[in-house]
C-alpha cells in the first residue's frame, strides 16, 4: 500500500480565524479516505490545501514523501492530484468535449495560434465517457444540458483520464437524488479499484460507509474521529456526525 | 475499470460507436451569430428598397469602411466580453494612441515610426494596467475601465493643450515616415469604380484571426472558460489572470490600430474624439450574439454586429432621413439583441434529455 499524500499537523488560518488545526491523515493508493463533517467544520479548507487553491500555513504536506506547498491548482495537478468540486466542476456553456479537455487541450504545437486536434479530442472524450458508462446524447452539446450526476461523472472521468493518482471529491452527492448518488458512488468505487487514492468529502455517513476504507470526522477545524473501516461501524459514524455527546446532552435536556 | 457491464445496450460494432447529433435546427439556432445574421439581412433588404443611393457597389464598400472603423476594435471588445470583462476605455484609447504618436514626434522632431511604436507600447501598457487592476483588486472591470476612460479623456485634452496650445494635434504630414505609415494604416485602392479602404482588409484579417483563435486554439478555449466560469477554469489549471490580462491588451492593441488609421488618414486629431465609441463596440458585440455575462459569442457575430452599425449609420443618410434617428435605432437593436441572447442562453443551458 503506497502512501500518496501525508499530512502532519497541518493547520490553516485566515487572518485571525483558525479554520483548521493539527490535521494528520494519510491518503493511500487504492483506498477511499472519507472526510466527514458538518458545515463549517473545515472540510473545504482541507481540500483547498490538498488541491492547491489555498496554501497551508502550519505543519507539513507530503506528496510521495516530499514536502510541498501548492500555490496554484496547476501545481497540484502536476503532482497527479485532481479535484472534482461540487459546484465548480465545469463551464456550463461549453461543449462536453471542451470541458473534458479544458486546461489540458491537445494542440498541434506550442505556438499560440496552433490548431487544436478537435476530432481526436472528441473521439477520446466520447470513448472515456463510454468506459465509465456515460453515453451523452451529443459530445457537442453544452455540458450545462447534462444532469448534475452526469456532470460529476464527466469531471471524474476527466480526472481519471488525465492520470490523476489522487482524486479529491468535494461533496459529489450533496445535490443529487438517491439514484444519481448511487451512480456517482459506483464511479468512486471504480476509481478506487483502478488504484487511485480517493478523498471523499461528504456530510452523509451512509454514503461514506458504502465506499470508505478510512474515516475522519472534522469538527470546528479539528479531527474528532480517525478510524479505519475495521474500527468503526455505521452507527457510530452516524452518531458522531449527528453530534455525538452533544446530541445525548440535548436529548437529556429535552427530556422525552 | 471493468464496469462497462453497466453500459446497458451492448455495442454491435465497437470500432465505430454511434454518436447522436442534435438536430440541425437546434445546432444552428444555438449559434450566437444567427440572430444578428437574420437582422443584418432584413436591414440590408430594407435599405435596398428604401434608399436608392444604397444600391451600388461604391456605397456597399463605403458601408464596409464605416463598419471596419468600429469593427476592428469591436473584435477585441467581443473577445474581452466573451472572457467576461468590459473595457470602457476602448473608445478614447484610439485618440490617445494617435495623440501620443503625433505629438511625441512633432515635439521632438523624430521619425513617425518611433512615435508609432512608442504609442503601441503605451497602449499595451494601458491594457495591461486595466487587466492587472481588475484581476488584482477584484473590482468589476466596468469601474476600473471607467476610471481609465476618464483619465485618458482628460489627459488627451490636457496634454494636447500643453503641447500644441489648442485642442487639436499639430500637422504631421511633413515628418518622416508619414507616407510609409499611411500606406499601412490609411491607404485605399480602386477596383473599377469602387474605392476599397485598407482598413476593410485589416478588419477581415482580424476577424479571421479572432475566429481561428476562439474556435481552434487552446487560448480560445481558455477565453470561453474564464468568461463562462472563472473559478472552474482556474481549478482545472487554466491561467485565468494571464488570459484576462491578454484580452485587455488585445483591446488596447486594436484601439491603437484604429488610432493609427485615424491619425494617418487625417494627419491631425481632435483631442476630444473617440468618446462614446466604446459603447458602439459593446453594441456591435452584443448585437452579434455575445453574452454580456461572458462565455458565449463568436468573432463572426461581432463582425456582423459592426456591419449592422455601418449599414444603418450610412443607410439613414442615403435614404435622406434625419441622421439623429440613428441612435434611437441602435438602442432598439441593442434591446432586441439582448432579448434574443437571453433566450438563446436559456435554450442552450436547459436540460434536453432524449
Amino acid at each position: 500500500m503506497t502512501t500518496l499524500i501525508e499530512m502532519e499537523n497541518v493547520g490553516k488560518s485566515y487572518g485571525a480565524i483558525r479554520a483548521l488545526r493539527d490535521i494528520s491523515l494519510k491518503v493511500n493508493a487504492g483506498e477511499v479516505t472519507c472526510v466527514l463533517g458538518d458545515n463549517g467544520a473545515g472540510k473545504s479548507t482541507l481540500i483547498k490545501i490538498m488541491s492547491g487553491l489555498h496554501p497551508h500555513n502550519e505543519g507539513a504536506l507530503l506528496v510521495d514523501g516530499e514536502k510541498q506547498t501548492f500555490s496554484s491548482p496547476r501545481e497540484a495537478l502536476d503532482h497527479g492530484i485532481a479535484t472534482v468540486y461540487q459546484d465548480l466542476a465545469v463551464v456550463p456553456l461549453m461543449e462536453v468535449w471542451r470541458n473534458f479537455f479544458l486546461g489540458a487541450e491537445i494542440s498541434a504545437g506550442r505556438f499560440p495560434l496552433a490548431g487544436l486536434r478537435i476530432k481526436q479530442m472528441k473521439r477520446i472524450a466520447d470513448e472515456e465517457l463510454r468506459k465509465m458508462g456515460i453515453v451523452v446524447q451529443d459530445i457537442d452539446q453544452p455540458i450545462g444540458t447534462l444532469s448534475g450526476g452526469q456532470r460529476q461523472c464527466v469531471a471524474i472521468a476527466r480526472a481519471v483520464y488525465f492520470g490523476a493518482r489522487v482524486l479529491i471529491l468535494d461533496e459529489p452527492t450533496a445535490a443529487l437524488g438517491v439514484k444519481q448518488s448511487g451512480v456517482v458512488l459506483k464511479y468512486v468505487a471504480a476509481a478506487r479499484d483502478a488504484g487511485l487514492g480517493v478523498v471523499f468529502i461528504t456530510h452523509n455517513p451512509h454514503h461514506a460507509y458504502l465506499v470508505g476504507d478510512h474515516f475522519i470526522i472534522l469538527k470546528l477545524g479539528t479531527a474528532v474521529l480517525d478510524r479505519t473501516r475495521d474500527e468503526v461501524d455505521l452507527d457510530e459514524l452516524t452518531t458522531q456526525m449527528a453530534g455525538g455527546d452533544e446530541l445525548a446532552e440535548l436529548s437529556h435536556e429535552l427530556g422525552r | 475499470m471493468s464496469h462497462s457491464v453497466q453500459a446497458a445496450p451492448p455495442m454491435p460494432a465497437p470500432a465505430e460507436p454511434p454518436r447522436f447529433r442534435r438536430s440541425l435546427s437546434s445546432r444552428v439556432l444555438g449559434r450566437p451569430e444567427v440572430g444578428a445574421l437574420v437582422a443584418a439581412i432584413l436591414i440590408f433588404v430594407f435599405f435596398l428598397i428604401a434608399a436608392p443611393a444604397f444600391r451600388s457597389a461604391e456605397s456597399f464598400f463605403t458601408v464596409l469602411y464605416q463598419s471596419s472603423t468600429i469593427g476592428i476594435v469591436a473584435v477585441g471588445v467581443g473577445l474581452l466580453m466573451i472572457g467576461g470583462e468590459f473595457d470602457l476605455s476602448a473608445g478614447v484609447i484610439t485618440t490617445t494612441a494617435g495623440l501620443v504618436n503625433s505629438m511625441f514626434c512633432w515635439y521632438f522632431g523624430v521619425n513617425l515610426w518611433v512615435g508609432a511604436l512608442l504609442s503601441l507600447a503605451f497602449c499595451l501598457l494601458i491594457g495591461f494596467v486595466n487587466g492587472y487592476l481588475v484581476m488584482r483588486t477584484g473590482i468589476p472591470s466596468f469601474l476600473i475601465t471607467l476610471g481609465t476612460f476618464f483619465v485618458l479623456q482628460g489627459a488627451n485634452l490636457g496634454v494636447t493643450k500643453l503641447v500644441s496650445g489648442s485642442v487639436s494635434s499639430p500637422d504631421i504630414s511633413q515628418i518622416q515616415g508619414y507616407d510609409s505609415l499611411g500606406k499601412i494604416f490609411a491607404s485605399s485602392f480602386k477596383v473599377g469604380p469602387v474605392t476599397v479602404w485598407i482598413t476593410v482588409l485589416w478588419w477581415a484579417l482580424f476577424v479571421a484571426l479572432a475566429a481561428w483563435l476562439l474556435q481552434r486554439t487552446r487560448t480560445g478555449n481558455w477565453v470561453y472558460a474564464v468568461g463562462g466560469a472563472a473559478a472552474s477554469a482556474r481549478a482545472v489549471g487554466v491561467p485565468v489572470v494571464r488570459t484576462k490580462i491578454g484580452l485587455f491588451m488585445g483591446v488596447s492593441f486594436l484601439g491603437w490600430f484604429v488610432g493609427m488609421h485615424t491619425l494617418y488618414r487625417f494627419n491631425t486629431l481632435q483631442a476630444g474624439n473617440g468618446v462614446g465609441n466604446e459603447f458602439l463596440y459593446i453594441i456591435a458585440a452584443v448585437v452579434g450574439g455575445t453574452l454580456l455575462t461572458g462565455g458565449f459569442g463568436n468573432a463572426v457575430g461581432v463582425a456582423i454586429g459592426a456591419f449592422i452599425f455601418g449599414m444603418t449609420s450610412l443607410g439613414i443618410v442615403y435614404a435622406g432621413w434625419d441622421p439623429n434617428w440613428f441612435k434611437a435605432f441602435l438602442g432598439v437593436m441593442l434591446l432586441l439583441a439582448v432579448l434574443v441572447n437571453l433566450y438563446i442562453k436559456r435554450m442552450a443551458t436547459s436540460r434536453r434529455l432524449s
